[in-house]
């Protein structure tokens, strides 16, 4: 199976349980079953082959410029890694099934489990760094959610955004690292990277990189000072606990440590910072692990310190020390994960895991006392259980790598015994109790089916080890280390008198004492006072990263938006001067235009509508018509330039604006207050002079400059009749060259105006429909609403309009003209409807719907566009011929005007939605109902003064 | 002429600089008209002044710059959409919430004559 499918199937996969739910509980959990099942088929198919020493790659490029490969390895290391995921995943899929009530959903939970089980596999198989930081990533997300499955526990949002920031930004410092460490030795291949030990550790950029590097796995895999997080993460269903925190998420970072061994390990920083940390991490998690009375936070604190024995190991920087942690890592996920579903069958079927009211559960639940005491005593490294052969073969390193280390391993292997012991003792032995919350009892097969599995291989392995795990150690240890050649070790029980069975016996020794002594350490634990760390982390939460960012926010953002509009226009000004200052400059070459009277008389009449549009806006309706003027002008001026296409829509747009503002402003006040101090108008005033200044310079400066660089202009002026056939270019461009845009613009068009719509629908039922309903004009109204002139006028108009629009729109390929104008233009003609006969007149003769429009018209032009695939071109490609209907003249049919007619509908059916939702509110504000066109009927003779408002 | 259309942008930029930062919705949405112009003009203007050469083939000897036409002319008709959109929005906020004042910050209770 190729190893890219492997690593993809749980992704596949993770859409079935959502299906699958609906079929029941069972056929959900068999589904992400049979996925985990098979993608652990593909691994073990491929066993064989890595057995034998070889190392399958495989992958393609996927972004090369970047050097991010899609390529995959399976070494030993990430065999025995993917074996661990996908086996103790089917393991906890069983359990999960029995575990969760009714009330959880199953489907989400599977879902989850199978992204994160996606996540882990993909790092493990991995063969490049980059690749490998996405699925990263992915783990920290996808453990987030699965953390925060009970979503209505606080502790559990709470642990899954603790988890989520500290792994998270471990995360990103790790990204830093990867890229120096890819930068340093040239790839992003993991497999060439591990060939350049010497250039890595010799670079000046090294000890950044491990730094960096070690930062995402030591938060990842909870190692002091980020240790922390985990025990928080126990709010999550013990399934995931088991999961997360005995296999597979907190052993990522060890899987990356031992992953780059061979090029990081051996320097003194490296054995500094990991084995440091590492000791530390193994003491003091077991030394908290004892005073735990949760049995999954005891549980919690002691895979803290099992890691730490594990990055202790990785970090002495040996041979020996390094197939240690191989053996270590097995061992610790067979028996922690059996230890972990242990802890959830008592609190399933005890209703609590607090070992202040556990005790004496022996008896009652006989099968969990058996399994949970094999693996405890291989915790406590106890002989014939796996934990102690890999336990004794630590203790050995570390008395080999000095004094200091070994008596801190023996304090954690002390601590370890005892909280081992207490786990047991505590929970099991002792007298029956009467006062459990509910009756325990040993759970159905299903659920100690998993635990015991895993207590069986416990005990395999420590009575066989050679025969059980030799081979697969030999394998990952190889890989580990990078070498052909395996120091010396040996996987036995017995070693002789040594100095680690000495420690061992000591350890075991002085562990039972403490236990014995406990009530009254505990006493004194109690009592000291200790950092909390979830204070503290709090803490720099509140005070750096939400201070920070709150006090950014409000001091930009405070609710003010002339605040932050000032800002932004003041920014952008300065950050103008500041490239204007900061960068050569020469004199523009380009031949200047002469200046006839004309334009000087446009510009002032442009200049002084502006000035007086800003003196006088605050009396709205005025300030409409000054706005108008300042329209008309900017038409001209496109007419004066060479752009007869602009000058037509900018007139037509220009209607259509002023309507639209004048019926808004016919539910707005009428003016202004004044109530900005002088002050203020003395800043704003400034800054928009500013701006202005600015926009000036910089016009000018493009205006007396030739382009720099060759526009891509003369290729559409060469081949706009060739290849779009069409002699108006701006319109062949719109419809042809760059008809993607216009498609996306018509569609924004259309988007725009529906937007409207809904936005006026729910403001006609929210409260604005009751102001408006009791809202008295502040004008007085005109008694005749439609005047005899005016519907004449445009009944007269409207086919000479209308024939007027298809005019421009069929000589808009070849002259100026075209979709959008000749949209414009029928839309104004209904709106002249609209505005002479009234909305409820025009409204009862419209046929067609203007969603419709919009759509039909968005349709058209998508249509075109893939029709050029049936015959076999790309998206939007044209085609054109001169067809002779008789008795008409030639007519230029191209492809490109079925897409200019989408763009004619769409601009039609925008314009008269916006409107004529704006007209609804109209309605609502009581503008009467015509029956007829006219409130006056010609042929009463004289007119009735009668008032058929209705207001 | 040059120096003319730069000024006439920075006027309209200026003016609706100045329009956008005043404390009502119905100024700004003029405010935002105008800069729709300033805007518009400056990138059409980035296609250089050319006088009596409009690009339609056969119409002159030589052609101006199609393209800033081309892309002006769609941001002429998206700019209606848009500050069709800001009026209703501004609309909305006035009738729901009585006042048409812009900042969260002087909250302004709603006239009851106005009801």
């Amino acid at each position: 199976m190729p190893l890219a499918l492997i690593a993809a199937l749980p992704f596949l996969g993770a859409l079935l349980p959502g299906l699958m739910i609906r079929a029941g509980r069972n056929s959900c959990a068999t589904a992400t079953f049979a996925t985990t099942a098979l993608a652990l088929l593909g691994i073990l198919l491929h066993a064989p082959a890595v057995l034998r020493g070889e190392v399958i790659t495989q992958g393609f490029d996927w972004l090369p410029g970047l050097g991010l490969n899609v390529n995959f390895m399976l070494d030993g290391l990430g065999m025995l890694f993917a074996i661990l995921i996908l086996g103790i995943g089917l393991l906890i899929i069983l359990y999960a099934r029995f575990y969760l009530s009714k009330s959880d959903p199953m489907g989400q939970f599977y879902t989850y489990l199978l992204l994160f089980q996606g996540a882990m596999v993909g790092i493990v198989l991995s063969d490049n760094i980059l690749l490998l930081l996405i699925f990263w990533e992915l783990t920290s997300l996808s453990s987030f959610l699965l953390i925060g499955y009970w979503k209505h526990l606080p502790e559990g949002r709470q642990g899954a955004r603790m988890a989520l920031a500290v792994t998270g930004m471990g995360g990103l410092a790790m990204i830093g690292g990867m890229l120096i460490l890819g930068d340093i030795a040239g790839s992003y291949d993991i497999s060439v990277i591990l060939t350049q030990k010497d250039a890595i550790q010799a670079s000046p950029l090294y000890l950044p990189a491990l730094i960096l590097i070690l930062l995402g796995a030591f938060t990842k895999s909870a190692q002091f000072p980020f240790h922390f997080w985990l025990p928080h993460a126990m709010a999550a269903p013990t399934p995931v606990s088991a999961y997360l925190h005995s296999a597979t998420m907190v052993k990522a970072g060890l899987f990356l440590m031992a992953r780059l061994w061979p090029v990081l390990s051996g320097t003194d920083a490296w054995f500094y910072l990991v084995t440091g940390a590492g000791l530390i991490t193994m003491v003091l998690g077991a030394v908290i692990a004892l005073f735990k009375d949760d049995l999954k936070a005891l549980l919690a604190f002691s895979t803290v310190s099992h890691l730490g024995l594990v990055t202790m190991l990785l970090g002495m920087g040996t041979q020996v020390a390094a197939v240690v942690a191989v053996f270590h890592i097995i061992n610790h996920a067979t028996f922690k994960a059996a230890l972990f579903m242990s802890a959830g069958i008592v609190d399933h079927e005890a209703h609590t895991r607090d070992i202040k009211r556990l005790g004496g559960l022996r008896h009652l639940m006989p099968i969990t006392f058996t399994i949970a005491t094999v693996a405890g005593l291989s915790m406590a490294g106890i002989p014939l259980f796996n934990g102690f052969l890999s336990k004794e073969m630590m203790l050995d390193q570390a008395w080999q790598t000095g004094m200091v280390v070994a008596v801190l391993a023996t304090v954690g292997a002390l601590f370890s015994v005892a909280y081992s012991f207490r786990f047991i003792a505590h929970t099991f032995l002792g007298k029956t109790r009467d006062d459990y919350p509910a009756r325990p009892h040993d759970p159905g097969f299903g659920m100690w089916a998993a635990p015991a599995f895993l207590a069986v291989l416990v005990v395999l392995i420590g009575l066989f080890p050679k025969t059980m795990v030799g081979p697969l150690v030999a394998t990952v240890s190889r890989a580990v280390i990078g070498s052909e050649d395996l120091p010396y070790y040996s996987l036995a029980i017995w070693h002789g008198v040594n100095p680690a069975l000495f420690m061992s016996v000591v350890a075991v020794g002085l562990g039972l004492g403490l236990l014995l002594a406990y009530a009254p350490l505990a006493r004194r634990w109690d009592d000291a006072r200790r950092p909390e760390a979830k204070v503290i982390f709090d803490a720099i939460v509140e005070r750096f990263a939400a201070g920070c960012a709150r006090g950014l926010t409000l001091a930009l953002h405070d609710g003010a938006m002339t605040r932050y509009l000032a800002i932004f226009t003041a920014a952008v000004v300065a950050f103008g001067l500041w490239a204007f200052v900061g960068a050569p400059h020469e004199a523009g070459t380009r031949a200047l235009l002469p200046v006839p009277a004309l334009p000087v008389v446009a510009f002032v009449l442009l200049a002084v509508a502006t000035v007086l549009l800003v003196a006088i806006h605050r009396q709205r309706f005025l300030s409409l018509i000054v706005i108008s003027i300042i329209g008309i002008v900017v038409a001209l001026g496109f007419i004066y330039f060479s752009a007869p296409d602009l000058a037509m829509t900018q007139l037509t747009v220009e209607v259509v604006t002023i309507i639209l503002l004048l019926l808004a402003l016919n539910y707005l006040p009428r003016e202004t207050p004044a109530e900005s101090s002088s002050l203020r108008r003395l800043r704003d005033g400034v800054i928009a002079v500013a701006a202005g200044i600015g926009a000036t310079a910089l016009t000018y400066a493009i205006l007396v400059r030739d382009l720099s660089i060759p526009s891509i202009s003369g290729y559409h002026l060469e081949n706009s009749y060739t290849g779009g056939g069409g002699n108006n270019v701006v319109n062949v461009i719109l419809v042809d060259f760059r008809g993607y845009d216009t498609m996306g613009e018509i569609i924004v068009l259309g988007i725009a105006a529906l937007t409207i719509f809904a936005l006026v629908e729910g403001l006609l039922q929210g409260p604005a429909s009751r102001f408006l309903a009791n809202r008295k004009p502040d004008l007085p109204v005109a008694h005749d609403r439609h005047p005899l002139m005016m519907v004449v006028a445009t009944r007269v108009a409207l086919p000479i309009a209308l024939t007027v629009g298809v005019y421009i729109f069929l000589r808009g390929h070849n002259e100026p003209g075209g979709g959008f104008i000749a949209g414009l233009v029928v839309a104004i003609a209904l709106l002249m409807q609209y505005m002479a006969s009234g909305f409820a007149w025009s409204q009862a003769r419209r046929h067609v719907d203007y969603h419709a429009l919009i759509s039909v018209g968005v349709l058209f032009a998508v249509l075109t566009g893939v029709a050029s695939w049936v015959f076999g071109a790309p998206f939007l490609t044209s085609t054109n011929e001169y067809v002779t209907l008789w008795p008409l003249s030639p007519v230029h049919l191209t492809s490109a005007i079925p897409f200019d007619l989408g763009v004619f509908l769409t601009v039609v059916g925008s314009v008269m939605l916006a409107l004529a939702s704006l007209s609804r509110i109209g309605r609502r504000a009581g503008e009467g109902v015509n029956l007829s066109p006219m409130d006056v009927d010609p042929r009463d003779a004289p007119a009735p003064d009668t008032d058929r408002e209705t207001h | 002429m040059e120096f003319l259309v730069a000024a006439a942008i920075g006027i309209l930029t200026a003016g609706g600089v100045y329009l956008m930062l005043r404390l009502r919705t119905f100024p700004v949405v003029l405010g935002l008209s105008l800069l729709t112009y300033a805007v518009n003009s400056f990138l059409f203007a980035s296609g250089r002044l050319v006088l009596d050469a409009p690009p339609v083939l056969g119409a002159g000897e030589t052609y101006t710059d199609p393209l800033p036409q081309a892309l002006v002319l769609t941001a002429i008709v998206i700019a209606f959409g848009m500050t069709a959109l800001v009026v209703i929005l501004a609309l909305g906020a006035y009738l729901n919430a009585g006042t048409d004042a812009l900042d969260i910050d002087k909250p302004e209770p709603r006239n009851p004559s106005d009801r």
